[in-house]
């Protein structure tokens, strides 16, 4: 009985050299190129933005992108906190311990030889070991996909302006969908400008409390243009994309149509008592980089 | 709305002639604070070696890479990247930076709240905004890290930046009650009801 592969196909191995690599390079690459999609939600905003003033913001913010890229500098001075999404598809063999440990040398190495700000401190004593890890950080969510002999990582610096910016509510089926909304909306105006807007709202529906959150940033940190993959998650995130912009606050919370790119929404299955709401929320530096390994090669992207 | 050019540091009445939708561009000095700093400063009753009267500080920890003290630099670091950050976790430490010392202008992300506004008032103050998350934009106003005061708090200590053009800035609270976020959030709450009917959610 073979336990490993299928007969005649050879896994893709990845040495964790490789992944060390990868994790210094993505954090660094994912501080200072911000991705297209997110580039061109900037486009989209500005072209039709009607406030003089969040113009003038919207226009600062475009103009440091293009002066990050100049001077190889990083976008926002927030370093966040350090998240790896390994998606780990079939046939792929890897050390999973050595992948982990693997991951936080190439965060400490980017922290130390770039250097980077390490913005991330133990909770209770505040004291930082300038290596951008710690307990539990970078946290490091793997996950598993169904592409032959792939894997890949996404690494995404979670500033923490925005991350302040993250709720969570036990609402109960008697509360409905109406209450989704209004602690959607409600939330976004309680962030106002302190999450750094024109922001990417992620909201999680569904799941437990824990996964509900967690379903809150992949929503907020997934590209702009993708859609929920539930038809009615999909539609809660066209009418709260419109609504957060019909509030008027604006880029930096200083008035204006440019509120959000987006509202996201990931959905999961709940309990039959249950009617979770959470809500986390991705500043306008919306920073991701990407490692993707193939039999082919290391492909980076974002 | 008047274009102001400032050299720091400066006077009660200068601050005072700073209104809301002015813009400000900072010349010679600027302070970075940070939470840390300023809990231990206001907290724990440490002292600073910087004279801050009639200054401004910003909300901020830098990236900073170590070099060799030499000239006018005491500090033992050079800017990578020095941006700004949100500025409401910070709201309390206001008052006392103006009234133990002397600061006249905050600059940050995303407002303060009405206890700043009033500090503004009674002793002479600004909040200038700056756009946050561009920092790359906002180094190369940067001239220098001359000084560094608290530095075992790294990087939230408390750090003395040469700066050229720092701006511009928008003045949004200044010292006769006006607050731009003010005004944004009250009309976002004036929305709020049109907004959820319009979701069915009212």
């Amino acid at each position: 009985m073979t336990l490993m592969t299928k007969p005649g196909i050879e896994p893709l191995r990845i040495e964790p050299e490789a992944i060390e690599e990868a994790a210094k390079l993505l954090y660094i690459r994912a501080c200072k190129i911000l991705p297209d999609d997110i580039k061109a939600g900037f486009a989209r905003l500005d072209g039709s933005e009607t406030d003089a003033t969040a113009k003038t913001i919207l226009a600062t913010m475009i103009e440091n992108i293009g002066v990050a890229e100049r001077m190889d500098n990083l976008l926002c001075q927030d370093t966040g906190i350090p998240i790896f999404n390994v998606l780990v598809g079939r046939n792929v063999q890897v050390d999973g311990w050595a992948l982990k440990q693997a991951i936080a040398r190439g965060t400490e190495r980017a922290t130390r030889d770039h250097p980077l700000r390490s913005s991330v401190v133990h909770p209770i004593t505040r004291r930082n070991e300038h290596t951008s890890c710690g307990e539990r950080v970078p946290v490091i969510n793997i996950d598993f996909t169904d592409v032959e002999r792939e894997l890949r990582i996404e690494m995404i610096p979670k500033g923490s302006g925005s991350e302040n910016g993250s709720f969570l509510q036990m609402l109960i089926p008697a509360d409905g969908v109406a209450a989704v909304k209004r602690f959607v909306v409600d939330r976004v105006i309680q962030a106002g400008g302190k999450v750094c807007p024109p922001t990417i709202v992620g909201v999680g529906v569904g799941g437990t409390s824990d996964l509900c959150m967690h379903l809150a940033k992949v929503a907020a940190t997934r590209p702009l243009g993708s859609r929920c993959a539930d038809a009615e998650g999909a539609a809660l995130e066209a009418a709260l994309s419109e609504a957060v912009n019909s509030l008027g606050i604006g880029p930096q919370g200083l008035g204006g149509d440019s509120t959000a790119f987006a509202v996201h929404v990931e959905t999961a299955a709940t309990h039959i008592t249950m009617n979770p709401v959470a809500v986390n929320i991705q500043c306008h530096s919306a920073r991701r980089a990407s490692a993707t390994f193939t039999a082919d090669g290391i492909r980076i992207g974002f | 709305m008047t274009h102001h050019i400032l050299p720091m540091p400066i006077t009660e009445a200068q601050v005072r002639n700073l209104r809301a939708g002015d813009t400000v561009t900072l010349e010679e000095t600027l302070y970075g604070i940070r939470d840390a700093t300023q809990i231990h400063m206001f907290d724990q009753g440490r002292r600073t070696k910087f004279d801050l009267r009639g200054h401004a500080v910003i909300h901020t920890a830098p990236n900073l890479r170590k070099v060799d003290r030499s000239g006018t630099n005491h500090s033992g670091y050079e800017a990578v990247c020095v941006g700004t950050t949100t500025s409401d976790r910070m709201e309390r430490f206001t008052r006392p930076l103006m009234e133990r010392e002397g600061v006249r202008i905050i600059i940050g992300k995303g407002g303060l709240r009405d206890g700043s506004l009033e500090a503004f008032r009674d002793i002479g103050g600004a909040y200038l905004a700056v756009v946050g998350g561009a920092a790359a934009l906002e180094t190369t106003w940067i001239e220098a890290v001359e000084d560094v005061d608290l530095d075992d708090l790294n990087p939230e200590a408390l750090y003395k930046f040469r700066i050229k053009g720092f701006g511009p800035l928008l003045v949004a609270m200044d010292s006769h009650g006006g607050s731009l976020f003010a005004t944004v959030n009250a009309e976002a709450a004036r929305r709020r009801q049109a907004v959820l009917e319009k979701l069915g959610a009212a």
